[in-house]
């Protein structure tokens, strides 16, 4: 990224952290989260931080000016910025630099801007606050600075409110923000993480520009190896508190060193390999459905998806396309206004609660996220157990023995884990006691609703696995909602793309991915991060060649 | 179980001190026959007679002995509170429960109710309720409980509110479960910390209210001992510098002191608040 001016090696040094100890508080225990990093920036340079979840990642980054969430403490080493040491220095002095030097730019702008203050006064609060520009100047700045991060009307939109713009914009309005006092270091956590992958090729691109025209230094914190590969000079690998690998990004793509960071590379390489019957009657058919929520307007719009026995359907589409919504409509949660879904030919009715027993048995659900789909106050034998009883009456030794039969069948140890509360588990885990939960139902059609998501790759791809297997054995069906082009690729059959509350495109896998596309097939498609590095350069160059 | 004991020793000294008062009224309300030296309404001297080994506390207005009315006193006012606090839970989370997960026309209709009786004040509401319904046991339980409900129903179903959006409650409905299956096993685990607290607090509030009601005369009906009609029963010995009168009030409030420390502390834990 910075080819310009002189070689980074040689720069000067901006931030230096060696032996960096981090401890945070758990049930009055400090118990060490980052064992001894150490972490070296020049000026000019994009560090890119990667790592799971509990890795450290965002603890360091926030180390970086010296400060620690609450909770957290920073028990050893020394954190230099600028030669200064920060560690030693008063909670006053940090203050100071916190905003003008070094600047942070949170995952989720929506909930860092303030909902009832223009985007302009925020903007301008942290500058004339510190007394580095006045309002005017400061403004003027913002307008400059809006213009560089490509967002639409740039001498207008810093007078709307947050809820006023969207959510990448407000990303890069919070990017701005960070480079209002024009820092030295700006930390990015996961600045696109929560964005659709059509916005966040816009984003990625903005803070690339800005971040080399001001030559600011900047960590990049993500778990996703493919965007850090766009953004970053450097790369620095992260697991459980300690460091795994760091090097040139190009040098570690190319040529990882560590069995982990290869792990990290391949992984979305993962993909099913037999599809189901296509040739038999569908299972599930939905037909010309119409749905909205109350009296507002339509979400789903004449819509029609069937889904075959032993088949993956994905449902794709950015958020706001309506594919949640169709899974409530077909699970009879939101009632249709017009059209039909019929189930082995026999049309269901559109109220849950018209609806059999044995009807909703064979149509099972598992949520994006398992911290609320499961109950935090029951036990694993009554999640699992319930819907034995509940279904199948089976009590007893034969409905306990039914549930460690179904814990097998997910790889969780039954003698270990029946026991435990689901805020015992892991993610990983918690979503497979999910998946035990759908299975216990017997059903032939399970709709999962972006239900690998919120989980760390490797683990995602590990449910990923779990449910193939599942599916080779038992036969069942899958909607697989979802956003993420890799896993439609890895675990999909037939593909539908949404946009709008409308089906744009539908039909077997490879026709889909395949050109010539729809438009928005198209845009989608392209819009999904490589592991190559030029890949972003790429698709701004081939994207402004067509425009 | 040892989670529990774990917590304890763990508890701060004001919620051991809240919890010993609270064991210690417990004992005295349960043993109150064997522990008391004299019977309830038994007449065993003259009246207002001083403090001595004989009577512990003296004797009141009608010279019956103020130790054991005390005693006594405990049993009655605490057990009414309780069973009164227990009906207004049962009643108000019933409600409340029912308002957040039904939602639509039963939440607006038993909201307006609540709203309703809220805004009449309590005090003067029971008074009229009593007046009508006469002062007999059972309607002095109904009618407080009932008014009291309101109060819970508000914040069960606040919290029930929060519960309800989850997606286990929606797998619950996915799955066909009726409407008491998802209030018992999947709402009331979950909101159970914040009620309790409320229980609590609520439990003081109604053996004040008891308390109250029975210095006006509309509570607990003598002859039955019971705090509130103590004070009131005996309140002219103040005038001559006794402070007899005052053991029942500060029974009250050290009992209110005391639910409130072990409150605090649960409500403390529960939250997960650090100081």
């Amino acid at each position: 990224m910075s080819t310009n001016h002189t070689a980074p090696e040689e720069r000067e040094i901006l931030v230096e952290m060696r032996g960096l100890r981090i401890e945070g508080q758990s049930e009055d225990q400090w118990n060490e989260i980052v064992h001894g990093v150490d972490v070296t920036l020049r000026r000019g340079e994009v560090l890119g931080l990667i790592g799971e979840s509990g890795a450290g990642k965002s603890t360091i980054g926030l180390a970086s000016m010296a400060f620690a969430r609450p909770g957290c403490r920073i028990s050893g080493g020394t954190v230099m910025f600028d030669g200064m040491d920060l560690t030693a220095m008063p909670e006053s002095e940090k203050r100071k630099l916190r905003g003008t030097r070094i600047a942070y730019v949170a995952q989720s702008a929506a909930a860092s801007f303030n909902p009832a203050h223009r985007l302009i006064d925020q903007y301008s609060e942290m500058p004339v606050q510190h007394g580095v520009l006045d309002r005017a100047t400061s403004e003027s700045d913002a307008v400059d600075l809006f213009r560089r991060l490509k967002l639409p009307d740039p001498e207008t939109i810093g007078f709307r409110y947050p809820h006023q713009v969207s959510g990448g914009q407000l990303q890069r309005a919070m990017t701005a923000m960070a480079m209002s006092c024009k820092p030295d270091l700006i930390i990015f956590d996961e600045p696109t993480t929560a964005l659709d992958v059509t916005t966040q090729i816009e984003v990625l691109a903005a803070i690339r520009d800005v971040v080399e025209q001001f030559d600011t230094a900047a960590m990049y914190i993500t778990h996703d190896l493919a965007v850090v590969a766009q953004m970053a000079d450097r790369i620095m690998v992260l697991r459980h508190g300690n460091l795994v690998e760091e090097g040139n990004a190009r040098a570690m793509l190319a040529n990882p060193r560590e069995e982990y960071t290869r792990q990290l590379l391949s992984v979305r390489s993962f993909q099913k390999a037999t599809a189901g019957d296509a040739t038999q009657a569908p299972l599930l058919k939905v037909e010309g459905v119409t749905a909205s929520y109350g009296s507002g307007p339509k979400v789903l719009d004449d819509v029609s998806i069937e889904i075959g026995h032993a088949r993956t359907v994905a449902v794709v589409g950015e958020s706001g396309s309506g594919k949640s919504t169709l899974a409530r409509v077909i699970t009879g949660l939101l009632p249709l206004s017009d059209g039909s879904v019929s189930y082995k030919g026999e049309v269901l009715p559109p109220r849950l609660k018209d609806r059999e027993r044995g009807q909703l048995r064979t149509m099972q659900m598992i949520y994006q996220m398992p911290d609320t789909a499961l109950n935090p106050k029951q036990r694993i034998r009554e999640i699992i157990g319930r819907p034995l009883s509940f279904y199948l009456d089976m009590t007893g030794s034969k409905r306990e023995e039914r549930t460690r039969e179904l814990l097998s069948l997910i790889e969780l140890e039954p003698d270990d884990y029946i026991d435990r509360l689901p805020g015992e588990l892991s993610g990983g885990q918690k979503q497979r006691i999910c998946i035990a939960r759908a299975l216990a139902a017997e059903p032939e059609l399970i709709i999962c609703d972006e239900v690998t998501s919120a989980l760390d790759q490797l683990v995602a791809e590990e449910v990923l696995k779990l449910l193939q297997r599942l599916q080779d054995d038992l036969r069942v069906s899958y909607m697989f909602i979802t956003h993420d082009l890799a896993t439609v690729r890895a675990i999909a059959d037939d593909v539908v793309v949404m946009l709008q509350g409308k089906v744009v495109e539908s039909g077997p896998k490879d026709e889909v991915m395949t050109p010539p596309h729809h438009d928005y097939t198209e845009l989608l498609l392209s819009s999904v991060p490589e592991m190559d590095p030029d890949w972003l350069t790429r698709v701004l160059e081939a994207r402004q060649a067509n425009a | 179980m040892e989670a529990a004991l774990k917590a304890l020793r763990k508890a701060p000294p004001t919620a051991l001190f809240g919890m010993a008062i609270i064991l210690f009224y417990v004992f005295l309300a349960v043993f109150a026959p064997i522990i008391s030296p004299y019977g309830e309404t038994e007449i065993v001297g003259e009246q207002f007679e001083d403090w001595s080994p004989d009577y512990l506390l003296g004797t009141d207005n009608l010279g019956r002995d103020m130790a054991t009315r005390l005693i006594y006193g405990a049993r009655n006012t605490i057990g009414i509170a309780f069973i009164t606090t227990c009906l207004a839970f049962m009643i108000g989370v019933t409600m409340g429960f029912l308002a957040s997960t039904l939602g639509g026309w039963v939440d607006q209709l038993t909201s307006r109710v609540v709203d309703i009786l809220m805004a009449i004040p309590s005090l003067i509401f029971a008074l009229l309720l009593l007046t009508i319904f006469g002062t007999s046991m059972p309607s002095l339980i109904i009618i407080i409980a009932v008014l009291d409900s309101t109060r819970v129903y508000r914040l069960s179903r606040a919290v029930s509110q929060g519960i309800v959006v989850m997606d286990y409650v929606e797998v619950s409905k996915l799955r066909g479960e009726g409407l008491w299956y998802i209030m018992k096993n999947e709402i009331l685990p979950n909101a159970m910390a914040p009620l309790v607290a409320e229980f609590g607090l609520r439990f003081c509030f109604v053996f004040l209210f008891i308390s109250a009601l029975s210095f006006l005369g509309l509570g607990i009906q003598p002859p039955t001992a019971d705090w509130g009609s103590m004070v009131r029963a005996n309140a002219d010995l103040i005038t001559y510098g006794i402070l007899t009168p005052l053991i029942p009030a500060a029974s009250i409030a050290l009992l209110t002191v005391g639910v409130n420390f072990v409150v605090d502390w649960f409500l403390h834990k529960t939250s997960g608040l650090r100081e």
